[in-house]
């Protein structure tokens, strides 16, 4: 049974002249970890607070957990939790404080729901006295995510939970959100780190107010339209220039260590024409091979 | 990318009361070079760089900039280096041109330096459309791309960019770092920081920072080597993990 | 309402916890009080005179010795020509001199009519006026007597008494006037501030998306502000009565019950203007500008309503703080009682209702 249902929603801003969700349909089921994969400005954070009753829709409908989001907009807002974009927690009060607040903002207490954020909870319990605002990034991640948890919602929004934190909070964060499922909630997570859709069960790339593309992680790459290459060379910076320059080269995109590419022509004699044009511009140390495409080469191509 | 130094530091220290930010960090970065300056939050990163623009007073050790004292020469330092951070950048409620003007005329840029600087800047970016627009109405990846082209308008020796990359999508991403190569390769110092480990893989060398100390520098293919890491992401981790300022 | 007093509590420690917003609260009323109170009095004391006594009778010492009982006035010298006068004046700070002639009470007595010559400098024509009216008075004071003890009928000499306050004390004028100000300012611009903070700080999303009820919220966040408010008037008050003399005449309990009015009036101001402003800023500036400005102007305490033109004293009367004015005069100083300001209350009552109404209809339950 879906727990999230979204059916042609439209939301503009500034008199229709800035369409942030450009009819946008999707559902979550429940128990599911779902991404909403997209940059700033795709329109995730409207859409997670059209589904939180923050926003009202221009048009379509939208329900949570049956609710409809502008009728039953009450129930919605008693059931599920809610960690918005930049830290939302009250930083001149204290750890617990801001616990103990809004474990009775939801008519419950710490001690009623503590095993479902126990193993979060234990990585802040040092610092319990100490003022929000002066905890580090991750940290206030953990409280904002135990916040959230504190009243055992069914469905849980989290919109951009990992931005502005680094690479080891990030994990440890997805580690977190992976136990949670287990509990049976529905988590919905938005985020602009391409290489977090992975640890999704589902994800939906969404860019300019318009979804590119929904289904599981592996779904998505399998729907690649060609095969992908992995090519590198001492000189990267020369190796970008000489590849885009190259007419049989179809796209090409830095990536880090490699820059993946695809061919006009797919097959083992332009392979090989390739490796020799870059020889003959004096590139030392060439490799190239093909490889699986990432959530992100996907997105870019779907971009196009 | 030649061996001339335009940052040296030695030894650079911050301290807070008895908590010691950044501490005793010894490290050089050559003309043209595409420098990466990675970290966890909380590592003294913030810190270092804040120092380095001149923006911040060391409490002990010394450093160079663009071959100025940190200390007695910070107006010079900051007359020869542009900065761009994620939170700031443009004036959203002034026009491209305008905010192009009012950067250049605070760069020290001559009417007919900023007038060639303006139209070369606006036909590179390709915002002839856009010109008479306020920035607010920009998309956010164009937003960076002119502030970083902005912050380089007068041709200074280093740049200094805060995760300028920070949320924009993979096609703007890349096209930030084209614009990034081509200073590099006029000869214009890149000091980045940033959270995409792939990005790091771009610099010419990087640097580790955790619990205030260096404890890595060196190219992205000897970082992998050293820690027998397949990329710059596992080396981070390796590097960072162990850190014990979790809290801070 | 366990949850409830739960939120008030967090309200109380943000209050607490915010140095800025303590001084304002506390530092503002006494800070406005003291200065009010001693600096920027109109009145005028201690002002050195000489006095040039060519009659040396018993009229003049008698003359003399009230100005010198007189806390207005300070002898400097009493001198005896009219060229020591001059130089006294362009000498040392003499604002005024008061000359005898030198038949003084030989007039007095056998004419009916005597000449006192008294001579300011008017390089400041303001306390030139004061000055010689003080004097003025003295003299007519000491008229008044002679004329008691006389069966003769003198001149009609206009009777000048001022009523309630004799003394012409500032402070009865001030202080009302600094408590609405005071409640006015800070009630209004800590609740708005406070309700944007939460709207910038995010957490203010974090609440809607949760069972408790939005305007428990706004009442929560008001509290600590009535609380303190009530605190703070209470310190007003102390000071006014053990610094600067002034009486309370009246009910106690009539005036905080009046000035609770107030501040429930300023609280739903407050709110108003945080449905409105988007930052912290905006919301301080528009309390401010939309606060002090015409409490300063409009209330009365410092420039009189009657002396305005029609169209402005219209505007006076849709200024809540107006209306407090008038009542706390009457209950402190008058020691008047409710019957006398049942009037002026309905009207601040029905002020408060319709803002109370307002704010909680515009006070929005989404983000936009």
């Amino acid at each position: 049974m879906a727990d999230v249902e979204l059916h042609n929603i439209v939301k503009t801003y500034n008199k229709g002249k800035v369409k942030a969700v450009n009819d946008v349909s999707f559902s979550v089921n429940e128990g599911e970890l779902f991404g909403l994969i997209g940059a700033d400005g795709a329109g995730k954070t409207s859409i997670f607070r059209i589904l939180t009753t923050l926003l009202l829709p221009d048009s379509g409908n939208a329900s949570v957990s049956g609710f409809d989001v502008i009728k039953d907009y009450k129930n919605i807002r008693s059931s599920v939790g809610y960690m918005p974009g930049k830290f939302s927690l009250y930083q001149d009060l204290s750890v617990e404080e801001n616990l103990n607040f809004f474990a009775s903002v939801f008519n419950t207490s710490v001690k009623e729901n503590y095993d479902l954020i126990k193993d979060i909870y234990v990585q802040i319990e040092p610092f319990k006295d100490r003022r929000a605002g002066k905890l580090s990034g991750g940290m206030k991640q953990k409280l904002a995510l135990c916040c959230a948890l504190i009243h055992r919602p069914k469905v849980l929004f989290l919109d951009e939970p990992t931005t502005g934190v680094d690479t080891v909070s990030r994990k440890e964060f997805w580690e977190m959100l992976k136990r949670l499922k287990q509990q049976g909630i529905t988590i919905l997570v938005s985020t602009p780190y391409m290489d977090e859709a992975t640890l999704c069960e589902r994800i939906a790339l969404i860019q300019n107010g318009k979804i590119l593309s929904i289904d599981t992680p592996d779904e998505i790459v399998k729907q690649f339209p060609e095969n992908l290459f992995a090519v590198k060379a001492n000189d990267m910076s020369k190796l970008l220039n000489d590849l885009r320059k190259n007419n049989e080269i179809k796209t090409c995109n830095a990536f880090g260590e490699f820059h993946h590419i695809t061919f006009q022509n797919d097959n083992e004699n332009s392979h090989n024409e390739l490796i020799h044009i870059l020889q003959k511009a004096n590139h030392q140390n060439i490799e190239l091979k093909h490889i699986t495409p990432s959530i992100e080469d996907c997105f870019i191509k779907l971009m196009n | 990318m030649t061996n001339e130094t335009v940052i040296k530091t030695d030894k650079l220290t911050k301290r807070f009361g008895d908590f010691i930010a950044t501490n005793e960090i010894t490290f050089e970065v050559y003309a043209g070079e595409i420098f990466g300056f990675l970290g966890a939050n909380g590592a003294g990163k913030t810190t270092a760089m804040k120092m380095l623009c001149g923006l911040s007073t060391p409490s002990s050790g010394n450093a160079t900039i663009a071959g100025f004292d940190i200390y007695k020469q910070t107006e010079e330092i900051k007359k020869n280096i542009g900065y761009m951070s994620q939170k700031f950048s443009l004036y959203e409620d002034l026009t491209v041109l305008e905010n192009i003007q009012f950067f250049g005329g605070i760069y020290g840029l001559t009417d007919k330096q900023l007038k060639a600087k303006s139209n070369q800047l606006i036909e590179t970016l390709g915002m002839q459309n856009e010109a008479k627009k306020l920035v607010a109405s920009l998309p956010l990846g164009w937003k960076q791309k002119l502030a970083f082209s902005v912050a380089i308008l007068h041709e200074p020796k280093i740049v200094f960019l805060d995760e300028p990359t920070g949320g924009v999508d993979p096609i703007v991403r890349r096209q930030f770092w084209d614009l990034i190569y081509s200073a590099a390769d006029r000869g214009i110092t890149i000091f980045v920081t940033t959270h995409y480990m792939d990005e790091a893989e771009y610099c010419n060398r990087v640097s580790m920072m955790v619990d205030g100390v260096i404890k890595a520098l060196d190219t992205p293919d000897n970082l992998k080597k050293q820690f027998s890491a397949s990329s710059m992401d596992d080396v981070f981790f390796e590097l960072a993990r162990g850190a014990k300022r979790k809290a801070d | 309402m366990k949850q409830f007093l739960t939120f008030v509590r967090k309200e109380f420690y943000h209050v607490f916890r915010d140095k800025k917003t303590l001084l304002m609260l506390f530092g503002l009323p006494i800070v406005q009080i003291v200065l009010f109170g001693f600096a920027l009095t109109n009145e005028i004391k201690n002002s050195k005179i000489v006095i040039c006594d060519y009659a040396k009778d018993e009229a003049t010492q008698q003359i003399i010795n009230k100005i010198e009982a007189s806390q207005n006035f300070d002898i400097q010298k009493t001198l005896f020509s009219h060229r020591q006068i001059e130089e006294a004046f362009k000498a040392g700070n003499i604002k005024l001199a008061i000359i005898f002639p030198a038949n003084f009470n030989n007039d007095l007595s056998h004419l009916h009519q005597a000449q006192v010559q008294i001579i300011a400098d008017a390089s400041d024509p303001n306390t030139a006026n004061t000055l010689t009216n003080y004097a003025t008075a003295i003299i007519m004071d000491y008229q008044q007597e002679l004329m008691k003890n006389n069966v003769v009928p003198f001149r009609i000499v206009p009777e000048i008494r001022m009523l309630y306050n004799p003394e012409l004390k500032g402070a009865t004028n001030f202080v009302p006037g600094v408590m609405a100000l005071v409640l006015m300012l800070v009630c209004v611009m800590m609740t708005s501030v406070s309700i944007v903070r939460e709207k910038e700080n995010g957490t203010m999303e974090v609440l809607l998306v949760s069972p408790f009820n939005p305007f428990l919220v706004i009442i929560a966040k008001a509290i600590p502000f009535l609380l303190l408010s009530i605190v703070n008037l209470s310190v007003i008050l102390i000071l006014s009565v053990t610094l600067l003399d002034m009486p309370i005449n009246g009910s106690i309990s009539l005036l905080f019950a009046e000035s609770i009015l107030l501040i429930i009036t300023a609280l739903s101001l407050g709110l108003l203007i945080s449905n409105v402003a988007q930052s912290q800023q905006a919301a301080m500036l528009i309390s401010l500008m939309g606060m002090l400005v015409p409490t300063m102007l409009f209330t009365g305490f410092m420039f009189p309503i009657e002396n305005m033109p029609v169209p402005l004293q219209v505007i006076c009367n849709i200024i809540p703080a107006k209306w407090y004015y008038t009542i706390v005069k009457s209950i402190m100083i008058k020691g008047l009682g409710f019957s006398a300001i049942w009037k002026e209350t309905l009207v601040l009552f029905g002020m408060t209702v319709f803002l109370l109404v307002v704010s909680f209809k515009k006070f929005k339950t989404r983000l936009v």
